[in-house]
C-alpha cells in the first residue's frame, strides 16, 4: 500500500535535515504504528506525503499503490487515496463544514472519474457518520474548525475520513488532547474503517490510543529515522520504560 | 476664501458642459447646491479626502469611454419577484420599467414632478447637512444637475423589493442619478440596485428612515471594466429606525462610493457593508462617514476587498460620537484580501469620541491567501483553484452576511462565483 525507501528529508529554508532514511512499508488491512519523542520528525513525516510546502526531498523515495506520491500534486494524492487526519486541524472561518466536506467528496469523486454524490445522498450519508461520532447538526453548518474544542476538531477529522473513505490513514497524534471518552468514540470511528483493503499509519506519543486501535506492528522514531520496529508488545515497553532505554539499546 | 485658480477653472468647465434643469420644485435646492459646488471647488489631487483616489476622471468636463461587457450571465435579481424600474445610460425607461404602483409606496420620476412634492424637504437637504465637516461637492453638483432620478416613498410594507436597473448602453455615457427615499414611521422595505448605469455615474441617494421604520438596500455595481462611478448615500436616522445598505462591486475602473449615515434619533441601528472583487486596472474607494447625535445607537463598518494583478482598494471610515450620544455602540473593520504581490489597499479608519460611555472598536488587515488553509483544503483533494474560490468568498462572508436575507446572500455569492472563475478560465 504505502512504501517509502530511504527517506531523507531537509528544510526547504534552512540547512537542517528532519528525515534521515526512513524505510516503512504498510500493507494493505494492517495497522502500523509510529511512536518517538517529540522533535523526532514523526508529523514532517506525515507532512511530506501529504505534500506540504516548505519540505525538500534529498534522497529516497514513497509511492501509494506503486504511484509515486512525491510527485503529485497535494490533491491528486488525496484522490489517489492518502488521508492525513492532522495534528493541529486548520481553522476555516467563513467555509461551512458542510460545504467543505461535500466539494471534498465530489472533488475526489470528479478526479477519480466517478460520479458525484447527490445532494440528498450526501446527506443521508454524512448524518449517519456525524451521529456515530456524536456530531451534531449545528456542528456540521458551523464554519470549518472554527469554534470547535480540541475534541472536537480530531472527531471532524475522523468523520472526513470516514467520508471520504480512503485507501491510506495517516493519524497524527489523534489522541492528543482528548479525554477517554472522546478517544473511545475516535478509536471506533477508526476500528469502523479498518478494512482489508485500507491501511492504517498511527502516529501517537502514548499506548492508550493503542490500546483502542490495536497495532499489528509498532515502530519507533528518533532523530529522523525508524530506529526499531516490533509487534504491539513494543509500545508496552515504551510505556513502561519510555524511549531511553530503546534509544540507548540502538545508540 | 478664493478658490485656487486651477480649481475655479476645472469646476468651471464641468459646469459649464451640464444644463441645469429648470421649471420645477426643485429649482431653489439645485440652484443652492450650484452655489455651493461654486464655493467649494470640485476635488483636485491636492485634498485630502481624495488622497488616495484621483478625482480627475470623475470631475472631467468629458466621461472617458467605457465598452460595455457581457459576461453571458443572468443579470442579478434577475429571478426574483421585485417591482423593476429600469434606467438606460441614466434616463429612466417607462417601457422597460413595470408600472409603478405597488401597494405601500408611492414612486415618482424626479424629472417629472413637476408639483410641490413631500421631497422638497429631502432633496439635497440630507446632502447639504453633510458638506461639513468634510466637504463633498461631487454630491453638489449631483444635486444641482441630476436630470432624472426617483423619489420613492415607503408608506407601507411592499410586498416585493423595489429593484433599480441600470443599463450601460452607450460607450460615452454621463449620468446623473439622484433618488430620494423616505420611510415613513413603522414602515419598511427593500431596495435593491444593480447594473452598470454609464461610462460615467455620479449617483446621490438621499434616505431619512423615521422612527421605527426599516430600509435595506442592497446594491450590486456592474463589471463593465472601463466604468467609472461616485456614488454617495446620505441616510438619516430618526428613534428606533434601522438602516442596512451593502454594496458588491465587481470591476470597473474607477469607483468612489461615500456613505455618511447620521443618526438623529436614539436607539437606532445601521450597517453599512462592501465587498469588491477588482483585477487590474481597478481602482475602488469605500469613503464612510457616521455621526452619532443620539444615545444608544450601533452602526456597523464591514469591509472586504479581493484585490488582484495590480487592483488598488481605498477605505476612509469614521466614527464621530458627539458629546450627547451616550451608549453609542460603534463598530469598524475594513480588510483587504491580496490575491497577488501588486496590488495594494489603503486605509484610514478614524474613531472621534466625545461622550465617554461609549463602545467602539476598528480595524484593517491586508493579507495574502491563508496557506494553512489552502493546504489542509487540497490535503482533502479540493483542487488548488478551487479552495483558492473557496477561501476568497469565506473572505468576504462577514461583508455578505450583512445581508439579512438569505437568498439574497446566495446571489451575491454566485456573482462573485462567477468572477473568480471567469479569471481562471
Ligand atoms: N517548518 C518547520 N520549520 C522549522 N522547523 C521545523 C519545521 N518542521 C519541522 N521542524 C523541526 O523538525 C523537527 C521534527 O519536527 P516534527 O516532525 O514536528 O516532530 P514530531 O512530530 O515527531 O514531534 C523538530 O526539530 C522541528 O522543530
Ligand atoms: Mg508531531
Amino acid at each position: 500500500m504505502l512504501e517509502i525507501k530511504n527517506l531523507h528529508v531537509k528544510l526547504e529554508e534552512e540547512d537542517k535535515q528532519i528525515l534521515k532514511g526512513v524505510d516503512l512499508t504498510v500493507e494493505a488491512g494492517k495497522v502500523h504504528a509510529i511512536m518517538g519523542p517529540n522533535g523526532s520528525g514523526k508529523s514532517t513525516l506525515s507532512y511530506v506525503l501529504s505534500g506540504r510546502d516548505g519540505y525538500e526531498v534529498t534522497d529516497g523515495s514513497a509511492t501509494l499503490l506503486g504511484e509515486d506520491l512525491l510527485d503529485m500534486e497535494v490533491e491528486d494524492r488525496a484522490a489517489a487515496g492518502l488521508f492525513l487526519a492532522f495534528q493541529y486541524p486548520v481553522e476555516i472561518p467563513g467555509v461551512g463544514n458542510m460545504t467543505f466536506l461535500r466539494t471534498a467528496v465530489n472533488a475526489q469523486r470528479k478526479a477519480r472519474g466517478e460520479e458525484e454524490m447527490s445532494s440528498a445522498e450526501f446527506l443521508k450519508v454524512i448524518r449517519a457518520r456525524a451521529k456515530d461520532l456524536k456530531i451534531d447538526a449545528e456542528m456540521l453548518k458551523r464554519p470549518v474548525n472554527v469554534g470547535f474544542s480540541g475534541g472536537e476538531k480530531k472527531r471532524n477529522e475522523i468523520l472526513q475520513m470516514a467520508m471520504l473513505e480512503p485507501k491510506m490513514c495517516i493519524l497524527d497524534e489523534t489522541d492528543s488532547g482528548l479525554d477517554v471518552d472522546a478517544m473511545k468514540l475516535v478509536a471506533d470511528g477508526v476500528n469502523a474503517l479498518r478494512d482489508e483493503g485500507r491501511g492504517f499509519l498511527v502516529i501517537t506519543h502514548y499506548q492508550r490510543l493503542l490500546d483502542h486501535i490495536k497495532p499489528d506492528v509498532v515502530h519507533i522514531m528518533a532523530n529522523g529515522r525508524i530506529i526499531k520496529t516490533g509487534g504491539p508488545e513494543l509500545a508496552l515497553e515504551v510505556e513502561q520504560n519510555g524511549y531511553a532505554d530503546i534509544l540507548e539499546e540502538v545508540a | 476664501m478664493a478658490l485656487p485658480q486651477a480649481k475655479q477653472d476645472a469646476t468651471e468647465a464641468r459646469i459649464t458642459a451640464l444644463s441645469l434643469p429648470e421649471g420645477g420644485w426643485a429649482d431653489p435646492a439645485r440652484r443652492d447646491a450650484l452655489a455651493r459646488v461654486r464655493a467649494m471647488g470640485l476635488p483636485n489631487a491636492r485634498d485630502e479626502y481624495w488622497k488616495f483616489t484621483r478625482p480627475d476622471t470623475l470631475v472631467a468636463a468629458e466621461a472617458p469611454a467605457a465598452a460595455t461587457m457581457d459576461s453571458g450571465e443572468a443579470p442579478l435579481f434577475d429571478s426574483r419577484d421585485r417591482l423593476k424600474l429600469v434606467f438606460v445610460d441614466g434616463v429612466f425607461s417607462p417601457e422597460e420599467s413595470d408600472d409603478l404602483s405597488l401597494e405601500g409606496v408611492t414612486i415618482d420620476r424626479l424629472a417629472e414632478a413637476k408639483d410641490i412634492h413631500w421631497a422638497k424637504d429631502l432633496y439635497g437637504v440630507l446632502e447639504a447637512r453633510a458638506q461639513s465637516p468634510v466637504a463633498r461637492p461631487l454630491a453638489a453638483l449631483n444635486t444641482a444637475f441630476a436630470s432624472d432620478g426617483l423619489l420613492i416613498h415607503v408608506t407601507g410594507k411592499p410586498s416585493k423589493p423595489i429593484s433599480l436597473i441600470y443599463r450601460h448602453v452607450s460607450d460615452r455615457s454621463d449620468a446623473i442619478l439622484h433618488h430620494v427615499v423616505k420611510v415613513d414611521p413603522g414602515a419598511e422595505a427593500t431596495i435593491l440596485e444593480n447594473g452598470p448605469a454609464a461610462a460615467r455615474f455620479n449617483k446621490c441617494m438621499e434616505v431619512d428612515v423615521a422612527e421605527g421604520a426599516c430600509l435595506h438596500h442592497i446594491r450590486a455595481q456592474g463589471r463593465d471594466h472601463e466604468r467609472r462611478a461616485a456614488t454617495h448615500i446620505f441616510a438619516r436616522l430618526e428613534k428606533e429606525s434601522v438602516f442596512k445598505s451593502f454594496t458588491l462591486t465587481v470591476n470597473g475602473a474607477m469607483t468612489r462610493n461615500e456613505v455618511v449615515v447620521e443618526f438623529t434619533g436614539d436607539d437606532a441601528v445601521a450597517h453599512v457593508a462592501g465587498a469588491c472583487m477588482g483585477d487590474g486596472d481597478f481602482h475602488h474607494d469605500d469613503t464612510v462617514f457616521v455621526t452619532h447625535d443620539a444615545v444608544n445607537c450601533e452602526s456597523r463598518q464591514v469591509f472586504k476587498k479581493v484585490l488582484r494583478n495590480g487592483a488598488t482598494g481605498v477605505f476612509q471610515g469614521k466614527i464621530l460620537v458627539k458629546p450627547d450620544a451616550q451608549k453609542t455602540d460603534g463598530y469598524q473593520i475594513s480588510q483587504s484580501l491580496l490575491l497577488d504581490g501588486d496590488s495594494q489597499f489603503l486605509a484610514k479608519p478614524e474613531l472621534e469620541i466625545y461622550a465617554d460611555d461609549v463602545a467602539c472598536s476598528h480595524g484593517s488587515t491586508s493579507g495574502a491567501i491563508d496557506e494553512d488553509g489552502l493546504f489542509y483544503l487540497r490535503a482533502r483533494g479540493v483542487p488548488r483553484g478551487t479552495a483558492e474560490d473557496l477561501l476568497t468568498i469565506a473572505f468576504i462572508a462577514e461583508a455578505v452576511q450583512e445581508v439579512e436575507d438569505e437568498s439574497l446572500q446566495e446571489d451575491l455569492v454566485e456573482r462573485v462565483a462567477g468572477w473568480l472563475a471567469r479569471r481562471r478560465d
